[in-house]
């Protein structure tokens, strides 16, 4: 290589750099340019409130959304946006009250004529449909389909990922196969379920339980035809009894959902059905689909998990009318697994707890606002029983949320290890925002002598790595990151697989804490033969202070998200049936 | 340096000049260094690079008289609405020179200043690796020739179609946390050293070989084998020392390279663990906020911007110095 020819690269080395930093100098200032929208109804306008009352129908409803659903097979789904989306192409005995706020959470009737006539021992669940009720070919909808809906939760070696409280109440020992290996001619040999006509269904319990209503609210107990049952495709193009029916589906791009003529609206109190057209399109970048929000090319985030920071910041700063601080009804937390020493300990676990600095974890979820006020018990503002900041019993949200370095060493004291310890956190690498909250405990703990590692898995592997208590126990997991909102607002359908000992699994556990206490385990047993709503309610409370006295979690916060809402969206009101999300099944278009 | 002379007088042309002229003992070291310190921008280079060394060597003297920790958070400078620093210009003040971070209110300063270690520890190390290795093996191949040569030639072939990135992806991601005494930071530097260096000792053996088959069919190598000299006489008397000008040269160049791996990989989330600063990690982060706190995105880009333009440069530098058909 000549000189000749190294200068003129040095000059063209010189020449990108001087672009370089002219363009890194440009990017400084961007932003900027603000077009007011005033017709947006205004910051948290749909917070437990209605917002753009209407009953216009017509136009098309546009979602946006990052994360497609584990599967839209009613069975199959478990994702909260998904259950509140089924509700568009699925009916279900009953269902949540389309109602804001609290409301949301009370049972109402949809397929069936009233909720259950409960027999007097609590084991006996009877129900008469309607009329009118239909499938997307105009077919009725009998209670031989509801069954065989329910039944095929059971089949979880074909139809696995949805939730199966059902399978669990309604045949404990686990005696039935499932609809696929049923001998019965009608693949109806369920026992627990009978269907003497066409109009009545009357479920059979084993033992009570005080949420089983609840439980046939859950999607997964939606009517499924026997002859439409295309069993793990199902999800694809699931058989609609609903308002809407599936056009077009292809998955993490985009959805379609058109009106389904066979529907009634006489025959269906709950859902309003005022879009023609429901449409979904996903994007793999969350920054870009928050700018498309903003824009106004879409109404609406489908996974209702809060904006990006870039995408809130910009928000909050020049349409703040169009957002909604719902809370979300999960927890963010920590959790000591007892199997990793030392945290058998209580007073090492107590360390920690009096030793977090919750200002500076609430920071890293987002600060007040995107994340959520200082968490201080385990028991989500959503859920009866729950007595929010008001019980505090390690003073978290005190002080403004400062560490209480004094007690954290008094802790440490108490369990033998005065100079501190050192352990490991386990925090999903896919969740950017998890990391930071473990490098703030990192930071705080570290000034009481609590070393500790982080350690990112994969975010993926969720149930294979901290639920498996031998690879948390190998591992040295002392401290793990997670998150756990209501499958209903129940304290069953939130704290019983984190905190009752029978939950606790070889692989896929989320009692992650290894509790095994006989008075936790003894209280979930009176609640769900309780009831009574406000016995049922005192009983949580006291399982909420008997997890807290254990010192097993860290919470971080109430989580709270900042959501956008369109301007075109009519009727939007958030509820607490879908922890905190826009009620799907209400909205509607201005256009 | 030695024995150099017999290469200057076995070009014909400007160099033969030259060394006539030069008679009276300029070594090449010598005559390279003269033309090193004619060369501006390589002087240039030179200087950022030592000054980042220096920096990386002394972190913690450094960041002690800033006063703050690169750990150390401080979120009461961080907006609790938007998550970023409450100041202009990512919170740059007297008090935090380059800012802090977005959410938790590092120092960007004192992480900068540490990144520095990682940052030319693992390029450095790596670059090590590879020419040792790369050395190594290209002489053996070039020298000895026959079965030898085709196999090494192979496996080199075979390094440079392998997809390096995705393989330290994966190997990273699969490493356990305890390894040969190291914990956490120290194994994923070990493993980023190794493995970026395995991966570039090929680029240094196909040169070392190149040069080795045609070093070894010389006069002066010819005439030490007559005299009764033994291979490792050769290997290490005459051809090794005609060898360090060309790899000098591109070792200075593979820093560079693999200071960039190290920012990708730390970027992708591979690299060093949380807490440690590194400043792909920070680019990683800092891609949440591009449009809320710029200059959070800025400050570790021309970091490594700088780090490599210098050592690109000097690394130009030295090359145009030590080539004997250069005329500065």
């Amino acid at each position: 290589m000549t000189t000749q020819r190294n200068s003129g690269r040095r000059r063209q080395v010189a020449a990108a750099a001087a672009v370089v930093a002219a363009l890194l100098s440009t990017a400084a200032c961007g932003g900027g340019g603000s077009d007011d929208k005033s017709s947006a109804a205004g910051f948290d306008a749909a917070n437990n409130k209605v917002a753009n009352a209407s009953d216009k129908k017509g136009g098309t409803l546009k979602f946006a959304g990052v994360q497609d659903a584990d599967s839209w097979d009613t069975t199959r789904g478990y994702y909260g946006f998904a259950w509140n989306f089924m509700r568009y192409y699925s009916r279900q005995l009953v269902t949540s009250a389309t109602e804001p706020g609290a409301k949301g959470t009370e049972l109402v009737p949809d397929l069936a004529t009233s909720k259950a006539k409960i027999s007097a021992d609590g084991k006996t669940y009877t129900y008469t449909l309607r009329d009118g009720i239909t499938w997307e070919d105009g077919k009725p909808i009998t209670s031989k389909d509801v069954k065989y809906g329910i039944e095929r939760v059971w089949a979880q070696d074909v139809l696995s990922g949805g939730p199966v409280y059902l399978k669990d109440v309604l045949d404990p020992k686990g005696e039935y196969q499932g609809p696929y290996k049923d001998k019965d001619p009608e693949k109806l040999g369920l026992k627990a379920i009978e269907t003497p006509d066409d109009k009545t269904i009357v479920f059979k319990l084993p033992s009570a339980n005080s949420d089983f209503e609840e439980m046939l609210a859950l999607t997964s107990a939606s009517p499924v035809r026997q002859d439409k049952d295309t069993k793990s495709k199902y999800g694809l193009r699931p058989f609609s009894s609903g308002p809407y029916k599936f056009q077009s589906y292809a998955p993490n791009k985009s959805l379609k959902l058109v009106r389904n003529e066979e529907w009634k609206q006489s025959s269906d109190p709950v859902r309003k059905a005022l879009p023609d057209v429901i449409t979904v399109n996903w994007f793999t970048n969350a920054d870009s689909m928050d700018n498309h929000l903003i824009a106004g090319d879409y109404d609406l985030d489908i996974n209702q998990t809060g904006m990006s920071p870039q995408g809130r910041t910009k928000a909050l700063k020049e349409h703040k009318g169009n957002l909604d601080n719902p809370v979300s009804g999960y927890i963010r937390y920590a959790v000591f697994p007892q199997i990793v020493k030392p945290f058998d300990n209580i007073h090492c676990r107590k360390a920690v707890l009096f030793g977090a600095d919750h200002k500076s974890l609430q920071t890293a979820r987002g600060g007040p606002v995107a994340g959520g006020d200082i968490g201080t018990n385990m028991l989500p503002p959503s859920v009866p029983g729950s007595e929010g900041q008001k019980y505090d019993p390690y003073g978290m949200a005190q002080n403004d949320g400062k560490p209480d370095l004094a007690k954290a060493k008094e802790e440490l004291k108490a369990c033998g290890k005065p100079n501190g310890f050192k352990t490991t956190i386990a925090v999903r690498n896919n969740k950017p925002v998890e990391v930071a909250t473990a490098e703030s405990l990192q930071a705080s703990l570290k000034k009481v002598g609590i070393i500790a590692d982080i350690d990112q898995y994969d975010g993926s592997q969720t149930t294979g790595i901290i639920g498996n208590p031998e690879v948390v126990k190998k591992k040295n997991y002392g401290i793990i990151i997670m998150g756990w909102g209501p499958d209903f607002p129940s304290v069953q359908g939130y704290g019983q697989p984190l905190w009752d000992s029978k939950y606790i699994l070889s692989n896929g556990n989320n009692n992650y804490a290894m509790i095994k206490d006989k008075a936790i385990d003894g209280l979930f047993d009176d609640f769900v033969t309780e009831l009574d709503d406000a016995k049922k309610e005192e009983t949580a409370t006291q399982i909420n202070h008997k997890v807290m006295e254990g010192a097993y979690y860290l919470p971080f916060v109430f989580e709270k998200f900042v959501n956008w809402r369109s301007s075109e969206l009519t009727n939007v009101y958030t509820t607490d049936a879908y922890s905190g999300q826009v009620d799907f099944a209400s909205l509607g278009v201005k256009k | 340096m030695h024995d150099t002379a017999p290469v200057e007088t076995g070009d014909a042309g400007v160099a033969a000049d030259l060394t006539k002229k030069a008679v009276e003992g300029r070594s090449l070291g010598r005559i390279a260094w003269n033309r090193l310190k004619r060369d501006k921008l390589a002087l240039a280079g030179g200087v950022v690079v030592v000054l980042l060394v220096v920096v990386a060597v002394f972190a913690p003297l450094i960041t002690k008289m800033f006063g703050h920790d690169p750990n150390e958070h401080f979120e009461s400078l961080i907006d609790p609405l938007f998550s970023t620093p409450s100041g202009a210009w990512g919170g740059i003040s007297s008090e935090h020179l380059l800012g802090v971070e977005p959410v938790n209110g590092r120092d960007v300063f004192s992480r900068i200043v540490y990144g520095a270690r990682i940052s030319l520890l693992v390029g450095f190390l790596s670059a090590v690796v590879a020419v040792v290795l790369g050395t190594v093996l290209g002489v053996l191949a070039g020298y000895f020739r026959g079965w030898l040569d085709a196999v090494i030639s192979r496996v080199m072939d075979m390094l440079l179609s392998f997809p390096q990135l995705l393989f330290i992806i994966a190997l990273v991601s699969v490493m356990p946390n305890r390894l040969l005494g190291l914990e956490g930071t120290g194994v994923r530097m070990l493993v980023m050293i190794l493995v970026i260096g395995f991966f570039g000792w090929p680029y240094v053996g196909r040169i070392v070989r190149g040069q080795t088959l045609s070093l070894r069919e010389r006069e002066y190598v010819e005439a030490a084998r007559s005299l009764g000299a033994g291979g490792r006489y050769i290997l290490f008397k005459e051809l090794l020392p005609n060898l360090i000008a060309p790899v000098t040269v591109y070792a200075t160049l593979m820093i560079p390279t693999n200071i960039l791996t190290e920012a990708a990989l730390s970027f992708l989330g591979v690299g060093v663990k949380p807490p440690t600063a590194s400043w792909g990690q920070m680019l990683s982060t800092a891609v949440s906020y591009y449009d809320s706190d710029p200059m959070y995105m800025i400050i570790p880009g021309l970091a490594i911007f700088i780090t490599v333009l210098a050592f690109n440069l000097f690394g130009d530098g030295v090359r145009d110095a030590l080539d004997p058909k250069g005329s500065r």
